[in-house]
């Protein structure tokens, strides 16, 4: 700690002491400019700017050729998702995929860390293994998820014949409800590795020291997972839930290639491939805009949550 | 004595039975997707299903190399994945060495901005960047993927480099000043060079972004000989698609590249993940 004062005092002490000319110290203040200058650039252009655009078209009926010509509608595009039976059905099936991914992919994602958290033969290769369907591409796994399960001949299907537990294939892509099935285990099925690697971060973080002391109070197996690992992971269970949640909400690539835009009926459709539709399919780019900032509200919504539960998490550990 | 070994044994099996059982779930589609990409088209959809093909034949390979523009897919992949790596990596540094090693008016500020980055949903800001790279004349251009995959990662990666680059001895740079060293050599001859793990995380989780991404290069390329590896398979699979074989065999070809980035810097990305909490 005194070491670490020093070194700052030692370093004011030395920018002092070559700040003696006046040109020297108008260089020091403007490097780090210079230094923040590209990456600033960028940032504006391409995030800060566009999403006051954003805002800005989401309360016009905003023309896609002549943008002048648009027209300002106040909070109708908001009014206008909100009452849209297909934005109702696509936010009632955002929320089923929120519901069904967040659990599955805490729960096995951190049996499979317990699993992993000690060194036995075998356990890069099954870590390595159950990263893959992480590194791979979103459009790949669902194109293969949907060849699985392929109406007629999938391999769902027919392990579930042989299996004598269905006997006549089930169309599972056909239908706007049986079609979440292969949609949320998608998410569980990419999501468990990563899952994994966090909560296994987390269990390595726990001293060693409390379970022996667990140990020597004459605590079993059980009771040091509830006693010791339970409470000192829930910091990390807790960041899980959050990030793992607005990472469901933001569900769009399966939807959009599995569904084919919201097939039959518009039915099937997750609140940002609804959003596509309607900006690059039926060129309302204001609807597009309300409905992405509707989202945006309910993630950010989320996100404080977070930091009041991590806030609270802290004071009392 | 002896029924704790037994125990023992029956964890160790129990162990062992369950993390087999997930690796089958997990590995078993892409077994079964290699096994689609090396039958012939007629035992795509055989009864019943065969995880290991009998004929194996390597024409659906051939068919998309030679027809499918796949050598021009992947070029463009390759070249927008090392751009928008090579770039974040220079420029994320630059702004977390600002943020963890100067001190400037607005530091509190800036960052902050940055980290709003951080927690709106990339999809959200397809509209507008749509309209801002129409005006900007980057709508159908790989540079306009490489500037949006850059600024994505940006706020992340500078978060993680930031982490890092505060982690370097004050000894070392106080040593480097009284030898009459800059900012800029500071930053290049000591920083940089002690940062190599996080540097090494940083690449990969940029590289992999970027030759995954889908919902950007979708939008934004309407060119069939621009198009990025995700863009091309996504839009070979028609709705009366047939020719399985010849997509899953695509896919594997864009696979592999990840698989051998994954393989050669895995230590350095699970620390990656684990220190800061960065989705791959």
């Amino acid at each position: 700690m005194s070491q670490a004062n020093l070194n700052v005092d030692s370093r004011r002490a030395s920018a002092s002491i070559t700040v003696k000319p006046r040109l020297r110290l108008s260089a020091q203040q403007v490097t780090p400019y210079l230094f923040l200058l590209p990456g600033i650039i960028l940032f504006v252009t391409f995030i800060l700017w566009p999403m006051l655009y954003s805002l800005r078209i989401s309360f016009y009926d905003w023309n896609i050729v002549k943008a002048e010509r648009s027209v300002y509608v106040g909070l109708q595009n908001y009014q206008d998702a909100l009452d849209d039976p297909i934005f109702q059905r696509a936010a009632s099936n955002t929320l089923f995929y929120v519901l069904v991914t967040v659990p599955g992919q805490m729960i096995f994602g951190t049996l499979a860390a317990l699993l992993l958290n000690q060194r036995f033969p075998g356990r890069a290769l099954f870590r390595t293994l159950y990263y893959l369907p992480v590194i791979t591409s979103w459009v790949i796994v669902t194109l293969l998820f949907e060849f699985l399960f392929n109406g007629q001949a999938g391999l769902i299907n027919s392990i579930l014949e042989s299996a004598g537990l269905i006997r006549e294939p089930i169309r599972w892509l056909a239908d706007s409800r049986l079609i979440m099935i292969p949609l949320t285990l998608l998410g569980i099925w990419k999501g468990i590795g990563w899952t994994a690697v966090i909560v296994l971060a987390g269990l390595q973080s726990i001293p060693m020291q409390l379970y022996e002391a667990a140990a020597v109070d004459g605590a079993g197996t059980r009771q040091r997972f509830t006693s010791v690992t339970l409470p000192l992971l829930r910091p990390t269970l807790v960041f899980l839930v959050v990030v793992l949640t607005i990472g469901a909400m933001n569900v769009y690539i399966s939807g959009l290639l599995m569904t084919r835009g919201g097939d039959p009926m518009n039915e099937s459709h997750f609140v940002l491939t609804w959003m596509d539709k309607q900006t690059f399919e039926n060129f309302k780019f204001g609807q597009g805009a309300a409905i992405s900032y509707l989202l945006t509200a309910v993630v950010f919504v989320v996100s404080l949550v977070q930091i009041r539960l991590l806030q609270r998490e802290v004071d009392y550990t | 004595m002896n029924t704790l070994g037994r125990q023992k044994y029956t964890a160790f099996a129990v162990r062992y039975a369950l993390l087999l059982a997930g690796a089958l779930i997990v590995t078993v589609p892409f077994i079964y997707m290699v096994s689609v990409s090396l039958k012939p088209q007629a035992y795509t959809f055989e009864m019943p299903p065969q995880l290991f093909p009998h004929d194996i034949t390597f024409e659906h390979y051939r068919e998309v190399l030679a027809k499918q523009n796949l050598v021009v897919y992947f070029a463009n992949s390759l070249l927008v994945a090392v751009a928008s790596t090579s770039g974040t990596v220079l420029i994320a540094s630059l702004l977390a060495y600002a943020f963890a090693r100067m001190k400037f008016a607005g530091k509190r500020v800036l960052f902050s901005v940055l980290l709003i980055g951080m927690m709106i949903p990339p999809v959200m800001l397809i509209i507008p960047q749509f309209l801002v790279a129409k005006e900007l004349s980057l709508l159908n251009s790989l540079l306009g993927l490489i500037l949006v995959y850059i600024t994505m990662s940006l706020s992340m990666q500078t978060f993680l480099l930031r982490g890092v680059f505060a982690g370097v001895p004050q000894d070392l740079l106080d040593a480097a000043l009284i030898d009459g060293g800059g900012q800029g050599t500071l930053f290049w001859r000591i920083v940089l060079p002690l940062s190599r793990p996080g540097l090494a995380a940083v690449t990969i989780f940029t590289f992999l972004y970027s030759w995954d991404e889908f919902p950007w290069a979708h939008v934004a390329i309407r060119e069939t000989a621009k198009r990025t590896l995700p863009v091309a398979i996504a839009l070979f699979r028609r709705p009366d698609l047939t020719e399985w074989g010849q997509l899953f065999a695509m896919s594997i070809i864009a696979l592999l590249p990840v698989l051998v980035v994954y393989v050669i810097f895995q230590r350095y990305f699970v620390a990656g993940i684990a220190t800061t909490g960065l989705k791959g």
